[in-house]
Parts: structure tokens; C-alpha cells; sequence
């Protein structure tokens, strides 16, 4: 996983609340069996038009944010499916963080196995950023992790919050397999105690019908 | 003495192996399941790595979502979807992860086959890479959906790295209504405590009414708890659960079934536990219910009209609104019971079961589809087929002009052939009417099986209560 240091880029403004999973990556693509070259679907629906041109009305579409880097959204971003497709996509767009009052709890865990960051903040404050967003191509900010704020256009540092381990692993690009590989031991002890409590768990699919 | 503790917070307790850093904890999972769409890239990583699937027999997987439900004979046409389920026979074979194959009567959807087999079991960790997991939650287990990344890590691993959920009760009271169904009471919650008002919890449902639906009525509920924003919906073990789960084929026997039984009666919340939010309905207030836009929130009981955008003071709530009926292609304040289909979807793992199909088929009995729709019957198992058919369900539908299909998702989300055609609208017991998510263009009504049948028969929707 790519690490995540600092960011700056343009941000684009997508005021939809509730914006689902099918919205950014639509069941009918989860075909794939890979985890690249995604971004050809991402927000498929609303990107292009039915004869398969771009649609001009949507953002992403529009000079400055052809390149953005940051997406400010509405409550409950990514609400629905749990396919990491969403995320997937978005970063082979070139999406690294994503800004929004709210976001669905599987989206929001599947943006960090990923080197993506979201970023949640107050109804009022993402409706300024919002405001920035729609400036084109001076609506630049730059998002730090290690000091965990955001710089808007203006150069006005704003504050976020984070839990200290996702920021860890962001920040140092970690494999959670590997981190968690590292507690053997403890996986190995606790299945020892699991097996002595709940023995008819032990073997089960295997034991078959 | 120590504190009341919610179902919840004794299965979160019961398995967390180690603190990981500030706020996140490594908890151990009992039962992977996994299907064909959300694990090809998670094997990929266990290969590129070297690492092998640490408990094959913890880990259950199976085709559902590509496959089709016509003819099966045939293979499966279209090549992207063969791809996908030939990469998980290669996979379950390579890594030895036991498999129920397409051709078997033990396929079905996952959230089906989980609870039909007895794997799914009470105060266990259930995951899946699907976000309707919380199915399993029925019986009084931790049940969520993951990303792939996730299925890799248990895959690998047996374990996830996790932040505590919250509680929240949901705790409805009462007896349903005739033509109301466990279908409605979800649709009912989700109305009223929005797409996220459950999220970063776990719901608890809770109160006479649960107490008195049956398993499969659960399992409709706790399918739905992600429409509301939560990860996980359980409702607490007792004797209709026992008695569900008993002589089931993965079930322990014997001995080991009476220490497993012992286990799960202390499972239910203590006397006092405290819930981090809750939300109360009556259920004598619940009235069948459809959705009328394209968030499972934007819900009514069959008896109202299409709300007005006018009427929203939120600007973003409004346009939200807004875009809905353009979709939907329905004007403010039209009658629900005016809106005629063209189509429609009886099946997904939210109503799927014996249960679902028996009510379907009461109303169809006698009658007819109605001109011009096109009506599909999706069972979510071939042991629900088959037992559907034993029945004589199939002969009611067939003989009503409905279609009788193979076991799998099908329509709920379209990966397979049965596509919604351009623009259609479905009356559908699915569980999502987002955009396109049943075809281009696809105009969901979501609704209980009931309901589906009788808007079937009169090619409107329809209160299935005016039909006797």
C-alpha cells in the first residue's frame, strides 16, 4: 500500500448525501477479477451518457477536476455494498482522500486498506470546503497527515481528527497482514482456549453434512 | 459484580484476542463465508504473499451471485461471469476451502445456505465480502460484511482488525397486522431512523415482536440492517432459535449439541445492559409498506402518495428528492397504489425462504399475472426449491404465469442474465433500489413477498390486504 504523507491537489465538489456504492461502481462491473484499471467505471452511471460519451454536466468531466486528488461529499458517503471496487476505483482515478460529514462503516475501513484517506468533519465545515471546491482550478488544498490538517485555498489550516492506529498504518504504508502475522502467538493461544470452549467450532466446514 | 452486558458486547468480549494500537483491537472470527465476486483479488494477494487460508474448515464458500437461474445444464453464457466462478472453483480447490458446487442442492445465496445448513450458529463472528451479512445476525450471531481486503486478512489470518461497535436497540412491541410481514417492520425502521441512523452500530432487535417471528422472519430483518447504516443486526438466541437450528446438518450432535445449547442460553443481554441509542415502534402502527425513490429510506406505507420535494427545507435533502422521482419517473403526490409495474422480483436473500415463497404463492393461487408484466420467482437454495416444489408452490406459480427459476441472486443486483429491461419498473422483494442496480434505468420498488405477488396479479402496486 502506498504511504500517505502529505496531499495536495485540487478538490471536487460532489454534493450528493447518501452517495451509494452502486453510484461509484456498478454491480454489473464487479465482474473483474482484478483490482486495477477500475477508474473506466467509477461513477459510471452519472459520468457518461447512454451512447457512452462523457456527461459534461458532471463534475468530474470538467477541466479542473479531471486531475482532482480530493473529493468533498455529503452525508453517509459510500453507504450500501461492501465492494472495495468503490475505493479501488476512485484511487486509480487518482482519489487519495475524501472529505465528508459522514461516511458508511464498510466504505470508510475499505478507503484505509487502500492508502486512502477519509476524512470526517463537521455538516458546517464541509459545507465551506464545499464552497472551495467550487472554485476550478483554485480550489487546491493540501491535505497533512502527520499534523492531521487541511489547508484550504485561502491558506486557513483546519483540524481533523483520526484514530492514532489507522493514521499509523496510513502514514508508514503498513500491510495489516503482515502487522497482524506478528501476533502468531496470540492467535495461536486464544484458538487454544477457543478450541477448549467452543470445541464443536473446530473442523466444522470440513466435517460436512 | 461486573456490569450488564448486551449480546453484543459478550460475543465482542468472547473474541478479541489482543489490543492493536489505540482504538482497534484484533478479534478472531468463527465462520468465513465467501462467494465468487468479492474474492478472486483477495486470493491473488494470499499468492502473491505465499500464505495459505489458516482454518479451511471455518471457511464455507459458494457461486451465487453470477450464476445462472435458467437452464443450468448449459454453463453460463456470458464469459466475464464464467470467469469469475471457474476463479473460485480454482481457488476453493487450491487452497482447499470446502465448496458447495453450482451443480449441487446446496447451492443457493450465501445468506441463505448460512442458516439453512446450520453453520451460521448463535454467538459466533460470521463475515463475508458482502454487505448483507448481517443476515446471520437471526441467530444471535456477530454477522457483518467486509471489503476484500478484509476477506484477505481472514483468509490469511483467521482474525480482523476492528474498532467496537456501539449499541443500539431496536425494540418493537405487538402483533403484526394482517398482510404485514417482517418485510414491512424493517422497511418501518429504516423510514424511520434513516439510511445511517445505524451507523457504527450494531442493532439488537428486541421486544414481543421479534420474540414472536419465526427464524426466517428474523433473517428478513437483520438482512436490512445495513439499509439503516448498521454492520450488524442480532437478535438475541432463544427456543425458536434451538429448535431452527436442531438436527440441521453442521450443527454439532450429541453431547457436543448440548454444550453448544448451554453456551448460547447465556448469550442474551443481561437485565439492565445499556444500549447506546435506541428507537421504538409499535407494531400496530406498521402498515405495509413499498419504496417509492432510490435510498431504502425513502419509504411509505402502501396507503400514501409520493412525497413532495417542495416540502424539504434541506437544500442537499431536496435535490436528493429531487433526482429520486426524476429517476423513478413520479410526479409529488401521486398515489402509491397508482404506480403500475412491469415487472417482478421475488427472491434475494432478504426474501428468499420457504417462508417468503409459501406467502407469495397464497396470494398468486387462482389468479393471474397481469398483462404486460413479467413476473420471476427466485428461490435462494436448492433445498428451498426443492422444497418448494414438494409443496406444490411451483405448479401454483407456473399455473399464475409467474416463472420458476434456479436458485441465486439474480435480480436483486443483475450480475447474472436476469436484467430489468430499460427503463421498467419493478415491484421487487430485494433489498436496495439504488440507481441501476436492477438494470439501466430499473425503477425499484422495494416491498415483502405479499406485496410483490399482488402487485404481480393487478400490474399496479397494490395494499395486498384489499385482496383478501
Amino acid at each position: 500500500m502506498e504511504k500517505f504523507t502529505t496531499l495536495t491537489g485540487v478538490a471536487a465538489p460532489l454534493p450528493i448525501i447518501n452517495l451509494d456504492t452502486d453510484k461509484i461502481f456498478p454491480a454489473i462491473y464487479l465482474k473483474t477479477i482484478k483490482r486495477t484499471g477500475l477508474s473506466q467505471w467509477l461513477f459510471q452511471e452519472i459520468r457518461f451518457r447512454s451512447d457512452g460519451s462523457e456527461n459534461p454536466d458532471f463534475v468530474l468531466n470538467q477541466a479542473p477536476y479531471r486531475n482532482a486528488k480530493i473529493l468533498i461529499g455529503a452525508d453517509n458517503f459510500g453507504c450500501g455494498s461492501s465492494r472495495e471496487h468503490a475505493p479501488w476505483a476512485l484511487l486509480d482515478f487518482g482519489i487519495r482522500c475524501v472529505i465528508a460529514p459522514s461516511f458508511a462503516d464498510i466504505f470508510y475501513n475499505n478507503c484505509f486498506k487502500n492508502g486512502i484517506l477519509p476524512i470526517a468533519l463537521p455538516k458546517e465545515i464541509v459545507e465551506e470546503l464545499m464552497e472551495d471546491a467550487k472554485k476550478g482550478a483554485n480550489a487546491v488544498m493540501t491535505v497533512d497527515l502527520g499534523t492531521q490538517t487541511i489547508s484550504r485555498p485561502d491558506g486557513e489550516k483546519l483540524h481533523f481528527e483520526l484514530d492514532a492506529f489507522r493514521k499509523h498504518c496510513l502514514l508508514n504504508g503498513l500491510d495489516d497482514i503482515g502487522l497482524t502475522e506478528q501476533k502468531a502467538a496470540e492467535i495461536g493461544a486464544y484458538e487454544e482456549k477457543a478450541r477448549l470452549a467452543r470445541p464443536w467450532q473446530f473442523g466444522m466446514t470440513q466435517r460436512g453434512a | 459484580m461486573a456490569a450488564p452486558r448486551t449480546l453484543f458486547d459478550k460475543i465482542w468480549d468472547d473474541h478479541v484476542i489482543a489490543a492493536q494500537g489505540e482504538g482497534a483491537y484484533l478479534i478472531y472470527i468463527d465462520l468465513h463465508l465467501i462467494h465468487e465476486v468479492t474474492t478472486p483479488q483477495a486470493f491473488e494477494g494470499l499468492k502473491l504473499a505465499d500464505r495459505k487460508v489458516r482454518r479451511p474448515d471455518a471457511t464455507m464458500a459458494v457461486a451465487d451471485h453470477n450464476v445462472p437461474t435458467s437452464d443450468r445444464s448449459r454453463g453460463i453464457d456470458d464469459p466475464d461471469s464464467k470467469l469469475q466462478v471457474d476463479t473460485l472453483e480454482r481457488n476453493v480447490k487450491e487452497f482447499g476451502v470446502p465448496y458447495f458446487p453450482v451443480d449441487s442442492i446446496n447451492q443457493g445465496i450465501v445468506h441463505i445456505i448460512g442458516p439453512e445448513q446450520g453453520l451460521s450458529q448463535p454467538g459466533m463472528t460470521i463475515v463475508c465480502g458482502d454487505s448483507h451479512t448481517a443476515t446471520h445476525g437471526a441467530v444471535g450471531a456477530l454477522a457483518f460484511g467486509i471489503g476484500t481486503s478484509e476477506v484477505e486478512h481472514v483468509l490469511a489470518t483467521q482474525t480482523l482488525i476492528q474498532a467496537p461497535a456501539k449499541n443500539m436497540l431496536i425494540e418493537v412491541n405487538g402483533g403484526l397486522g394482517t398482510g404485514v410481514s417482517p418485510k414491512d417492520v424493517i422497511l418501518a425502521v429504516i423510514g424511520k431512523i434513516g439510511t445511517a441512523g445505524g451507523t457504527g452500530h450494531v442493532f439488537e432487535y428486541a421486544g414481543s415482536t421479534f420474540r414472536d417471528m419465526s427464524m426466517e422472519g428474523r433473517m428478513t430483518v437483520c438482512n436490512m440492517s445495513i439499509e439503516a447504516g448498521a454492520r450488524a443486526g442480532l437478535v438475541a438466541p432463544d427456543e425458536t432459535t434451538i429448535a431452527y437450528l436442531m438436527g440441521r446438518p453442521y450443527v454439532p450432535k450429541g453431547a457436543a449439541w448440548e454444550q453448544a445449547v448451554a453456551y448460547w442460553r447465556t448469550l442474551p443481554s443481561d437485565p439492565g445492559a445499556k444500549y447506546d441509542k435506541e428507537a421504538h415502534l409499535d407494531a400496530a402502527d406498521i402498515a405495509p409498506h413499498v419504496t417509492w425513490g432510490t435510498s431504502p429510506q425513502d419509504v411509505s406505507p402502501i396507503t400514501g402518495r409520493v412525497p413532495d420535494p417542495a416540502q424539504v427545507d434541506d437544500s442537499l435533502k431536496r435535490a436528493a428528492m429531487q433526482r429520486s422521482l426524476e429517476y423513478m419517473a413520479l410526479s409529488p403526490n401521486t398515489r402509491l397504489v397508482d404506480v403500475p409495474v412491469q415487472r417482478v422480483f421475488i427472491g434475494s436473500c432478504t426474501n428468499s425462504r420457504i417462508e417468503d415463497l409459501r406467502a407469495a404463492a397464497a396470494i398468486a393461487k387462482g389468479r393471474r399475472v397481469a398483462g404486460g408484466v413479467r413476473a420471476l420467482v427466485v428461490p435462494g437454495s436448492g433445498l428451498v426449491k426443492h422444497q418448494a416444489e414438494e409443496e406444490g408452490l411451483d405448479r401454483i406459480f407456473l399455473e399464475a404465469g409467474f416463472e420458476w427459476r434456479e436458485p441465486g441472486c439474480s435480480m436483486c443486483m443483475s450480475m447474472n442474465a436476469d436484467k430489468v429491461m430499460n427503463g421498467e419498473r419493478v415491484a421487487s422483494t430485494s433489498n436496495r433500489n439504488f440507481e441501476g442496480r436492477q438494470g439501466k434505468n430499473a425503477k425499484t420498488h422495494l416491498m415483502g413477498p405479499a406485496m410483490a405477488a399482488a402487485a404481480a396479479v393487478t400490474g399496479r402496486l397494490t395494499d395486498v390486504r384489499q385482496l383478501g
